[in-house]
Formats: structure tokens, sequence, C-alpha cells
């Protein structure tokens, strides 16, 4: 692990653990309805200031608490037009599929790539740190998991040109 | 001190929880609709009754010891007070409530012949029994909440009432109704108090929403915690006096959600940290004093809880031992080891993970309540309970800790 990935997964750590401390909170504006303040914002009293942790310009991660939900978006390092797509199309392809992962939202905010909803009926049925590590290890991953596509996408290519250019010796 | 005990009623949150008046009785909301109400068999506690009537989540119960009637509130506006009839039936009596938002929290005054309900309607209704209509009314104090409720708390003398908002302020009113109370004797609070007097408006320097608001036993202190992790207590001055101290004693943790006093010089407070930890007056005035739970010292990890109770209908059956719990959680929740391992002394707040991938104390998620359970025959509290996001009941020993410390503590310590 580089140097500064571990003080930046720290401070999201640190950070997203404070954040976590939620609790059921029916809506103060429309009668017998509960829901997420972070989404809703409705109510400024509940809302908290947003935070960003940034390891550059391109990396950063944004956490948004409340007093029933947190928002966490993250912007995925994207260095060239290939892992721009490959991002695109990676973050897409589990969007699609968010009941899946429970606390994945539909779409991202606007300058993310993807996001994270928490609400406090998260929290109950799960565990908190387990929520933590799952925010933390998708961090972990997803460079991994992208630098890792642009490889083999690299190689890919290269063997389908150098087959297709072999028919011209 | 002896180990505490640990019963799990509920897999999910437990959002209200009530001992009857001889502690042999419990009454519990598992997160749903329904009341459930639990008699104390020799190792566990057995399913009663189930009270339906509310049809949204309830979101607090309130015993009241000598009548032995039942309040619960619910997040559908209503409240209802169950009385027990001779055959051990209980019915229900509709309050008129007149809120149009969630009920957050009730309790009965030390009378009992009053209830307070706080709601999201930016009003607590003060609630009285109507002999005339049968049934019980109540009266709004409304004038300077701005927000929801979050918590109440009655001072002994059946007058006054502590509330604590989510726009960071805690209140001391004046619940006096004609009739029913006699005139109250002056207190430090204020000498005369007609319905709706406001004897104190607090606010926690660093702000953050007022989690909960207790009196201490002889009610001239004003305990209550707030999101910025930190107790206050208030010592008011007279009527119409700012405070004469407003102490507030900072923490390192996550942000507390409950506080009980269990003397005048000391109090449990308990929250997101998942461990009731004891504050109490010590050489610098009010301080930290220890954890009930403390993590960092081994033999929190043996009290291994036995599933108790009988379960409710739409848990998943008997598959609720420990194995199956941890398979489950392997499978529900993720990997089984940390994905990132914290590195040692983390940032604070951090309650330290066990090797099984379970925290190290008792409660695995956020503590919601704690109130006293027994008292000793000194008047001292010698036990308290607790109630988490977990669905675990636990009663922890509050060894007697007079205001030498660590002798103290020492004393009650048994080898």
């Amino acid at each position: 692990m580089s140097n500064t990935l571990r003080p930046y997964l720290n401070a999201v750590r640190a950070t997203l653990t404070a954040a976590l401390t939620l609790e059921n909170f029916s809506s103060q504006v429309v009668e017998r309805h509960n829901k997420p303040e972070v989404e809703a914002k409705t109510t400024p009293e509940v809302l908290l200031n947003p935070l960003i942790v940034s390891r550059n310009e391109s990396e950063r991660v944004l956490i948004e608490p409340s007093i029933n939900s947190i928002r966490i978006s993250i912007s995925i390092k994207q260095a060239d037009e290939i892992e721009k797509i490959l991002c695109h199309k990676f973050t897409r392809f589990m969007m699609m599929r968010a009941e899946g992962f429970v606390i994945l939202r539909r779409t991202p905010l606007p300058g993310y790539d993807i996001s994270f909803l928490i609400t406090n009926f998260h929290s109950e049925t799960m565990l908190k740190h387990k929520l933590v590590d799952f925010i933390i290890q998708f961090m972990e991953d997803v460079d991994k998991e992208i630098s890792e596509m642009k490889l083999s996408l690299n190689a890919r290519a290269r063997i389908v040109a150098e087959s297709y250019l072999a028919t011209f010796t | 001190m002896s180990a505490p005990e640990v019963f799990q009623l509920s897999l999910g949150p437990l959002t209200g929880v009530a001992f009857g008046p001889d502690r042999t009785q419990l009454a519990v909301s598992p997160n749903n609709n329904a009341a459930q109400i639990y008699s104390r068999g020799a190792q566990e506690w057995d399913l009663q009754t189930t009270l339906t009537e509310h049809d949204k989540l309830i979101t607090a119960i309130s015993w009241a010891p000598n009548t032995n009637r039942i309040v619960t509130c619910s997040q559908d506006r209503n409240a209802y007070v169950w009385t027990q009839l001779p055959t051990g039936e209980w019915k229900p009596a509709l309050v008129l409530l007149r809120i149009n938002r969630a009920a957050t929290c009730v309790k009965w005054s030390p009378n009992e012949d009053k209830f307070a309900v706080g709601s999201g309607a930016r009003a607590i209704a003060v609630c009285s029994f109507d002999e005339e209509n049968n049934w019980w009314v109540s009266k709004h104090i409304k004038k300077p909440l701005r927000s929801t409720v979050l918590s109440i708390d009655w001072h002994p003398n059946n007058v006054l009432l502590a509330a604590g908002t989510t726009d960071a302020k805690a209140f001391v009113f004046s619940a006096f109704i004609k009739g029913i109370d006699a005139k109250p004797e002056p207190t430090v609070w204020g000498d005369r108090l007609p319905f709706n007097t406001i004897c104190g408006e607090f606010k926690a320097p660093n702000g953050g929403w007022v989690h909960d608001v207790a009196f201490t036993p002889s009610g001239n202190i004003l305990g209550f915690v707030s999101h910025d992790s930190a107790v206050n207590l208030v010592y008011p001055a007279g009527p119409g006096l700012p405070p004469q101290a407003l102490i507030t004693v900072r923490t390192p943790t996550l942000p507390y959600l409950s506080l009980s006093f269990t003397s005048e010089e000391s109090l449990i407070a308990a929250g997101h940290d998942c461990q009731p930890t004891v504050f109490a007056v010590g050489q610098n005035g009010w301080e930290f004093s220890h954890s009930l739970d403390d993590p960092a010292s081994s033999g929190s990890r043996g009290l291994t809880p036995t599933a108790t109770g009988t379960r409710s209908v739409s848990g998943p059956g008997r598959l609720n031992n420990e194995a199956f719990n941890l398979f489950r959680q392997a499978d529900t929740r993720g990997q089984t080891k940390p994905a990132l391992a914290a590195t040692s002394g983390a940032a604070a707040g951090m309650t330290p993970v066990g090797a099984d991938g379970l925290l190290l104390t008792v409660h695995q998620n956020s503590i919601t309540d704690v109130e006293p359970y027994e008292w000793s025959q000194t008047g001292e509290v010698a036990k308290v309970y607790t109630v988490g996001k977990d669905g675990r009941l636990v009663i922890w020993n509050v060894t007697g800790k007079p205001a030498g410390g660590l002798p103290g503590r020492m004393a009650g310590l048994q080898v």
C-alpha cells in the first residue's frame, strides 16, 4: 500500500465511524413518514456539515451525515480515457444491481462516481464496523480492479492487433 | 464486580423497554408496532402477551410501578394507556394527544397521575385523566420548541419537566395541571410555576442534538448528553437567574444516547460507544470515572449471551444459537477479517474488534437506554440495565462508589 493511501483510508475510516451514529428519526415535515434526512433535506437542524476527505484532485470522498442517514460519495481515480470508460462501465454495472449491495445508491452525486446511502435501518441490522470495513474495502479494491482491467484490456488489444497484422506480413 | 446478566430478547433493536413494578415483568418493543410483555423465568424471559394496537413503530414504553399501568407511544402519532384487567388481559385506552407527527418519548410522572409525550410536532403533550369523560386529555407545551423532542424527564416534585430537542437545546418547563397537582414547594428552578413556564433553556457549548436529559434524584441538577460527545450538567442559581454553572465533560468517544443518575454525585452514560461509562464527582469536579464494560480489560468476551425468551413469530425460528449467528454474520455481513486492520490506538471512538469480527464489548450495537434497575438498602443504585440496538438487555452491577474514587471500587471487588 502506498504511503498516501493508508492515511487517506484511515481518515475516511475515522470520519465514517464518527458519522455512523444514527438513530430512528421520523419525519418532522410529512406525517407518518420516515425518510433519510440527508436525501430529503427538509429539516436543516438534523443535517450536519458535509465533509470531504481528499487524497489528490481526482480521488476524494464526500461524507454527508445527518441524524438518521449518511451519504458517502466516492470519486475514483481516472488518469486517462481508458480508465474513464472502465470506471464508468464498472460503476454502472454495480449501480444497476444496487439492491444486491443494500447500501448502494442507484445514481451517484454529480461530480462523483459512486454513492452509498446508509440509513439507521442498515446500521441496526448490520454491524457498524463491518459497514465501515465494507466501504474501505471497496475503496481499496476499486483502484486495483480498474488497473487490472486496464492491463488486461491493453494486453488483449495487443494480441488482437498482432494477430490481425500478422496476416499482412 | 460480578459479571453482568445478558439477555438476547430480539435480533433487531429494542425500541422501548420498561420493567414492571417488581422487576419480574418486562415490556419491550422489538422495533415494530407490537409491545411484548415478558415475565422472568428461572434463567430467561418468557413471552406472556403481545400488545398490538399501534400501526407503526413503537418509540417508547413507560410502566407506572404503583398503579401498574403501561403507556406506549408510537410513530403513528398515538399513545395508549394499558390497564390490566383482573383476568390478566391488558386493555388499551386511546390518549387524545392531538399531535400530528410521530410521538418520540413518553414517561409517567413520579406520582403516576399524568404523563408527558414528546413528539416530532414541536410539542410536548402533558396528559392527565379526565374523570368526567373517562379518557386521557392532553395539554400542549409548544412555545419555545422549534424541533423534534428527543427525550423528556420528570422532576421528583411531579411538576417540572425537562426536555431535550434536535435544535441542540435542553429545556426545563413547568407541567403544572390545575386540579391534579397541589401547589409545589419552591425549588431552585422557580417558585411560581403556572403551566408552560420556562424555567431554563440550556445549550451545550459545542451544540449537537440533545439525546437525553435527566434530573438527579433530588432534582436540583439537570444533566444532558448531546451529539458533541459531551455530558453537560446544569446547576441552577434560582428563578430568573442564569445558571450558577454549566459543566461540560467532554469525551473522546462517540456520542452518548442516554444518561441516568445513580446518585447526586455520579451518573452513567451510554451510547454509540456500546459501553456504559460512569461519570462522578472527583477532585476536579465532574469527570470520567470508569467504564462498566471496558474492552481493554478482558472478561467481557467470556459472556456469550444465550438466546432467551420466546422468539417472535417473524423471527427465524429456532435457528438462533451462536454458531448459527456466526455463520449468518459471515454470510450476510461480509468477511470475517477486517479489511484494513485499524492501526493500534486508531482514531477516537473506535471500539476494539475481536478476532471473530465482533466487538469486544457486551453490546454489539449502540446502547439506546440506561436506567436504574435495583437500589441497595441505603437508597443507592446497585444495578442498572441497558438495552441496545443489538436486541440485548444487560443488567450491570454498579459497585457503590463513594467519593473516594479507586478505593470505592476496590471495596466492591471480590477475589
